[in-house]
């Protein structure tokens, strides 16, 4: 907004431009990496000195996770992608439906303890989550819930309810009461004027929610590697330890499917950037 | 039928107590204000009448029916709120069809009466549009549009008016007196604006800290104001209040004012001898001579430099001072007048107001 308020001679913009690019950098070469380096044959990867441009491109790496080579047999990436997708959208949905009764209910209700309880939820972030990994191992091998998808279900919850609620919160406290009031006088019941009208208001906010949820739990590592044995609970980023051998790392292979892991969720966040980028500057005025 | 009645209404949050047993009787199509300063509970009254707010005690009916228990939706009123209250994500034409929606309408008949109200409020242009996409004047209509759509008993309108500039607030005070002449509808309209509240009103409700200090028609609280509270807030410029004490010169009673001056209190007024009252006449009984409304005769003549002078073309506000404080004076068809130039004023006694100090009630028969 300043930028554009206040005349920049043409070294500052050339300054600014080039701290963008800097910053860029940094960010997109290890993304970039990685996915070059799915596609380049594991002797190169390892190649001393370092081959900087590849000298070939294959899909061998890609060929290999699903056990298309001979050479090596394949692995459940299928399962692992169905229980990412499970455990995912589960915890999603779910978090998304309490997450929004309970910013509903914090952004229009007065009640007993209200701000206690907020804070509360909001210490709940401030603890790392691998802090949580020996406590949550021990208790869920006492009830059974070790590698489980329900288990998994359970822990991404715990994380992403308490983010939901403190987004919801900030965009239902943006939509005037008075809508809801003028619907209810128009001929609603609350529940009819909740989503008639503050629903369709807080969508974008809803949409940004979703994606923080869903991408928290898609991409989530330390939990899932403790309490995830199998194929019945593995998801696709515990998936990656199987290219770890006692003595070596298939790179490559690691690589290849890391790729396969970003994609939904590069596609899933194309398809609502929009959505989310209104989401985030919407809430972001959030007083 | 739809006559509203407030019965010993109270208001509390919490322990505290806001509005205090009010008793309040709008007949059946009456245009009633509830005025009053920011803060004296006039928006809490509306919204338990609306079925927005709880109502702590006391009964309220509508159409002789109770509404306390009932939610709003089943109370057949509209609320133009001060905000309006557009749906953001409805055109025009949805806003005004929302409620007809609900109430499960057939199509046609939503269109109907959509585009009757339209024709009303003179909407047809922007039936399509967003609501952010239309002025400050337009969204008020399209408020209004929405309440009257549903053909309901009574509105309510709370401040309607207050986020527009004067001129347009000016037009728009017109058009809700005609939309009453046109839509015989009970009303119950809440504002803190005195001229909205005299133009508009076949009664007004005048409030303070949640109690009513006087219920009358316009030209009832103007001219007869039961308290000092209600002559202060009522007129503008504002009614000039001395504090007097009752003394006796000649046999008859006068108000000696602070500065000695003594006015002569009207004939129907109990007084006592010593007792401590305010004295209340309005700038247009306080005025050069041969440029007010009242003639010599029962009038206090005084000369007085003048401190000030407004002139606003038809007439001119005229500061003076007078028992220790300055008050106003309003002369009429005035000519150019200086600071500082004396002129002899006139008071008209007819007019005076006596109001008991302690108690703040009107001493007058
Ligand atoms: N939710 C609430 N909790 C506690 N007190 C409240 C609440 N809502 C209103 N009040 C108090 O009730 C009193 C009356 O408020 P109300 O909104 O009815 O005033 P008003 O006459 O409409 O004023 P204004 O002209 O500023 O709109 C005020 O003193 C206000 O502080
Ligand atoms: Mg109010």
């Amino acid at each position: 907004m300043s930028a554009s308020l206040t005349m920049e001679k043409p070294w500052q913009r050339w300054l600014i431009r080039f701290g963008v690019f800097v910053a860029m950098v940094i960010l997109v070469v290890p993304g970039a990496w990685v996915v070059l380096t799915a596609f380049r044959p594991n002797i190169e990867i390892l190649a001393r000195p370092a081959v900087w441009i590849p000298h070939q491109l294959t899909l061998r790496n890609f060929q290999g996770i699903f056990g298309l080579l001979t050479t090596q047999p394949g692995l459940p990436v299928v399962q692992y992608f169905i229980n990412s997708l499970v455990i995912s959208v589960t915890s999603t949905v779910v978090a998304l439906a309490i997450g929004m009764m309970g910013g509903y209910a914090f952004a229009r209700y007065r009640f007993r303890g209200k701000g206690a309880l907020f804070l509360g939820f909001m210490l709940s972030r401030t603890v790392p989550g691998v802090a949580l990994s020996l406590p949550l191992f021990i208790v869920w091998a006492r009830i059974g819930l070790i590698d489980t998808e329900l288990g998994l279900i359970i822990v991404y919850l715990a994380i992403n309810v308490p983010f939901t609620i403190w987004l919801t919160d900030g965009f239902f406290r943006q939509i005037p009461v008075d809508l809801s009031e003028a619907a209810q006088i128009d001929g609603c019941t609350r529940w009819q004027a909740f989503w008639r009208v503050e629903f369709p208001l807080a969508r974008a906010g809803l949409a940004s929610a979703a994606i923080f949820a869903f991408l928290t739990s898609w991409n989530e590592f330390a939990l899932a590697s403790q309490l995830s044995r199998t194929t019945a609970s593995k998801t696709l980023p515990v998936g990656l330890l199987d290219f770890t051998a006692q003595f070596n790392v298939d790179w490559a292979g690691m690589s290849a499917l890391a790729v396969l892991i970003i994609i939904p969720a590069l596609v899933l966040t194309f398809v609502v950037q929009k959505q989310l980028i209104a989401g985030l500057t919407f809430g972001g005025v959030k007083g | 039928m739809a006559n509203v009645s407030l019965k010993k209404v109270v208001k509390r949050y919490g322990r505290e107590e806001v509005v205090h047993g009010i008793d309040l009787e709008v007949a059946h199509n009456e245009f009633v204000v509830l005025v009053g300063p920011s803060g004296c509970g006039k928006s809490t009254t509306l919204r338990m009448v609306a079925g927005l707010e709880d109502i702590s005690d006391g009964l309220i009916e509508i159409g002789g029916r109770v509404v306390n228990a009932l939610p709003p939706r089943s109370r057949n009123i509209s609320m133009v709120f001060q905000s309006y209250a557009l749906y953001p994500h409805m055109t025009v034409r949805e806003n005004l069809g929302f409620g007809l929606k609900i109430a499960k309408q057939s199509d046609s008949e939503i269109k109907k009466r959509v585009d009757e109200a339209a024709d009303i409020l003179g909407l047809e242009p922007y039936m399509e549009r967003l609501p952010q996409h239309l002025s400050g004047g337009q969204r008020q209509r399209v408020a209004m549009g929405r309440a009257i759509v549903r053909n309901p008993d009574v509105f309510l309108f709370d401040e309607p008016l207050s986020n527009l500039d004067a001129k347009l607030r000016g037009q728009m005070r017109v058009e809700i007196k005609k939309l009453h002449q046109r839509v015989k509808t009970t009303v119950i309209y809440v504002t803190h604006d005195q001229v909205e509240a005299m133009t508009l009103a076949d009664r007004i409700v005048i409030m303070r800290d949640g109690y009513v200090e006087q219920v009358g028609t316009p030209s009832d609280v103007f001219d007869r104001p039961a308290n000092v509270f209600v002559a202060g807030f009522i007129g503008s410029p504002p009614m000039n209040l001395l504090d007097a004490v009752v003394a006796s010169a000649g046999g008859r009673p006068v108000g000696r004012l602070i500065d000695g001056v003594d006015v002569p209190l009207p004939g129907d007024v109990a007084v006592r001898e010593g007792q401590e009252i305010v004295i209340g006449f309005r700038p247009e009984s306080f005025a050069p001579r041969g440029y007010s409304l009242h003639g010599a005769e029962n009038s206090l003549a005084m000369t007085r430099p003048v401190l000030i002078a407004e002139p606003l073309g038809t007439e001119t506000i005229l500061f003076a001072e007078l028992g220790g404080r300055e008050v106003q004076g309003k002369m009429l068809n005035p000519r150019v007048v200086k600071a500082g130039e004396t002129l002899e004023f006139t008071l008209d006694l007819a007019r005076l107001h006596v109001f008991d100090k302690a108690s703040g009630k009107s001493l007058r028969g």
